[in-house]
């Protein structure tokens, strides 16, 4: 047998001797065959769309994040006491430092983003159906596993934004029953948020989730091989687990055509697209962070999730107290669960969307839901503004002609920080409601036991302020109507007004200031 | 490129390999099955102490708790309520100013303390002290809480985590070491079962002490 491996005469040219080297390779590798069945097996013709790019643009994505992931790691310092500073250095000491930190902050966005796209694109398609049922479910996890990349990267950066959310993740980790205390130790490593918590992500970030993102983003583009690509459904065609395997061949050889180049130059270009993105947002927006310096001292910090966590973080402050850790502690599993759940409960059946209306609304709400708190959490409108009380004045044309005591009020309002929770003139706090107007809504009374008692999301002043003050504060927000509308006022204290012995003393007496009052 | 695809397979170009009779195969089965299990005994012996590293951070309730000095109790003045800050106990030497941790010190009466954690009952963001409308704000979801740590509104299920405290020689001390939870309460005796965490060491690290007070 060896003869045979050298049995081509020899060619003096650089061509020639390139092929020769590459034959010497290919004869112990082998990989040519394997690879060119992969490549040039047949796809239904269908499949050769720009609707088809999203996952072959994902792996790309995973490429760039471990290139630049690598580049980081060679000057990344793991350490509680230097990773702020060592960013610090890549951003502004080491030449395109920062345009590396850029693109791989930027690559994680996209990276999300797209595999939620490619997601949403197979679930539309009927993709999951059989026999690709394991590769939705290998995908699930790639999913799980991508956003687990993206947390834990955010802690990577240690700075406020990133202890604080660790802080968020161990108080949502202390909520599970039983196991609780532990766990919390667990994920930080420790008593406290510090070194040994960063190492232990940073393990995570750089070992533990690559390695299996890896192997099963080889596992799933083996399965996506050996199963073909889904066809474009079309209404009617039903999948039957007995038939389906010898349609698809028949699609395949009858109306196919190689997978490259017919659909892979899709997919190349789509991928050139989605790295130019990064890129050119890497260099206008630049690297994330990092914000201040990871000292648990610095209180007076805001602290924020990133992108893809911000619908969380919405969810959270909407939810009333008593289901925030029902909710945290099932949600997340019963959504997991009907995701891995799918292909096997609607693993035949129709494929087209046109004939899937229930999974058309589904992804429209999921999406609708995901952008909506997506949105609220970038505005917080339930988050005081911690500096409106010293920051933002009481806007000056609401107190014109006001008495010396309203006046008074209007500085208790001010001093109180009631402005960190509601606005005047558009500034202010939107935790509570605005004050504009909000005489036509509360007569003297109501206010006053607004002010005294709280409730309904406001906390009672009774105890920090005098009774002269809420006097005065009640006074001044019952000057807050607009002109032409006058302020809420009590029926039945016009009627009590009426009866009072002090307005009896008389028909007469009364009689006289009528006509007064007509002049 | 093509022509020369046709690579010899050596793997699987004959069969030569030994065809023995079953009994043969049998004994070889047998060292396989043997191998198998050496490998899957030696394999629990070396993850149960993996195993045991992996879980190493867990301890027990209280166990990362100690008597920590805020330094002079004088820095707190009465009725007023100010940040104080401390390094905890148990820390690595690569911690740098993670190690540092803050709370609230209210100081009653002049007698009477109250210590709270800074992290929000809720998620555990920092909360931040007014003095003027005596409130504790949190900057995350919008909890609020009264001047004595309990709950005034918001998402909140209860009061702020509240650390048990002693007077030593003029000295504030307080039961801390771990970051408070849900699962974690600040100090793990309940308020009020001051004296259950006496025998713990006392270990006086504050360099910051109050953090907000004015040098005097």
């Amino acid at each position: 047998m060896p003869e045979e491996l050298n049995d081509k005469p020899a060619d003096k040219s650089l061509k020639g001797k390139a092929l020769e080297a590459y034959n010497w390779v290919e004869q112990r590798v082998q990989l040519q065959a394997p690879f060119e069945e992969a490549m040039l097996h047949p796809v239904p013709k269908s499949t050769a769309s720009w609707w088809y790019v999203f996952g072959s643009a994902a792996a790309t994505l995973l490429m760039l994040q471990i290139v630049t992931g690598i580049l980081l790691a060679l000057v990344y310092v793991p350490s509680g006491a230097e990773a702020w500073k060592s960013l610090q250095i890549l951003n502004h000491d080491l030449p395109l430092g920062w345009f590396l930190r850029a693109m791989h902050g930027w690559g994680s966005n996209f990276m999300v983003a797209v595999v939620l796209i490619h997601m949403a694109q197979v679930f539309m398609f009927g993709a999951y159906k059989f026999p690709r049922e394991l590769t939705w479910v290998v995908g699930v996890i790639m999913l799980l596993m991508t956003l687990g990349m993206a947390f834990t990267g955010q802690v990577l950066r240690f700075d406020q934004d990133s202890y604080w959310g660790l802080g968020i993740g161990a108080s949502i980790t202390s909520r599970i029953p039983i196991i609780g205390a532990p766990a919390v130790q667990l994920m930080l490593g420790g008593p406290i948020i510090a070194g040994a918590t960063l190492t232990r992500f940073f393990a995570l970030h750089v070992f533990v989730i690559p390695g299996l993102l890896l192997a099963l983003t080889g596992l799933h583009i083996w399965m996506v091989v050996k199963l073909g690509i889904n066809e474009w459904p079309m209404p009617g065609r039903r999948v039957n687990k007995k038939t389906y395997i010898r349609e698809y061949h028949e699609l395949t050889h009858k109306d196919g055509l190689p997978f490259m180049p017919g659909a892979l130059w899709k997919d190349a270009v789509f991928s050139a697209a989605i790295l130019l993105a990064v890129a050119v947002c890497a260099a206008i927006f630049g690297p994330y962070g990092p914000t201040g310096q990871p000292d648990p001292t610095i209180i007076q910090t805001v602290p924020k999730p990133d992108f893809f966590f911000l619908w969380l973080y919405a969810v959270l402050s909407y939810l009333p107290p008593a289901l925030e850790t029902p909710f945290l502690l099932t949600v997340p599993a019963v959504g997991i669960a009907i995701l891995l759940a799918l292909p096997f409960w609607a693993g035949e059946g129709e494929k087209s969307w046109h004939r899937r209306p229930v999974a058309v609304m589904v992804l429209a709400l999921v999406a609708v839901s995901w952008g909506t708190f997506t949105h609220l959490a970038t505005f917080t409108p339930w988050s005081p503004v911690m500096n409106a009380w010293s920051g933002a004045n009481v806007p000056e044309k609401m107190t014109h002609n006001l008495s010396p005591v309203e006046r008074q009020g209007a500085v208790i309002l001010q001093s109180k920080q009631c402005r960190n929770c509601h606005a005047l003139g558009g500034e202010g706090g939107q935790r509570g409601p605005a004050l504009d107007d909000v005489a036509t809504r509360l007569t003297e009374d109501q206010l006053i036991r607004q002010v005294v008692q709280g409730g309904g999301n406001m906390p009672a002043y009774g105890k920090s302020l005098t009774p002269s003050e809420v006097t005065a504060l009640v006074k001044f927000l019952d000057t807050m109507h607009p002109a032409n509308q006058p302020a809420a006022t009590d029926a039945s204290r016009a009627a009590v007004a009426a009866n009072t012995p002090a307005a009896v003393p008389a028909p007469a007496a009364q009689a006289e200031p009528a006509p007064a009052k007509a002049q | 490129m093509t022509e020369n695809n046709h690579t010899p397979d050596l793997v699987e170009a004959e069969h030569h390999t030994v065809q023995d009779d079953p009994k043969v195969v049998t004994r070889r089965w047998i060292l396989m099955g043997i191998g198998a299990l050496l490998n899957g005994v030696v394999g629990i012996a070396v993850a149960v102490p993996v195993v045991r590293y992996i879980l190493g951070p867990i301890r027990k309730k209280g166990a990362y708790n100690s008597w920590i000095s805020l330094g002079s109790a004088t820095q707190f003045p009465a009725g007023e309520t100010r940040l104080a800050t401390y390094e905890n106990p148990f820390n690595r030497p690569w911690d740098g100013e993670t190690a540092k941790v803050a709370c609230w010190v209210r100081n009653i009466d002049g007698q009477k303390f109250q210590v709270f954690a800074v992290n929000c009952a809720h998620l555990g963001c920092p909360v931040r002290w007014f003095p003027q409308s005596s409130l504790f704000m949190c900057p995350c979801h919008g909890g609020a809480y009264y001047q004595d740590g309990s709950r005034a509104s918001g998402p909140p299920e209860r009061g702020l985590f509240e650390y048990d405290y002693k007077l030593v020689r003029g000295e504030l001390h307080i039961d801390a070491g771990q970051m408070p939870t849900l699962a974690n309460p600040a100090s793990p005796n309940s308020p009020g079962e001051q004296s259950a965490n006496g025998g713990l060491t006392v270990i006086t690290n504050a360099p910051g002490g109050c953090g907000s007070c004015q040098k005097s």
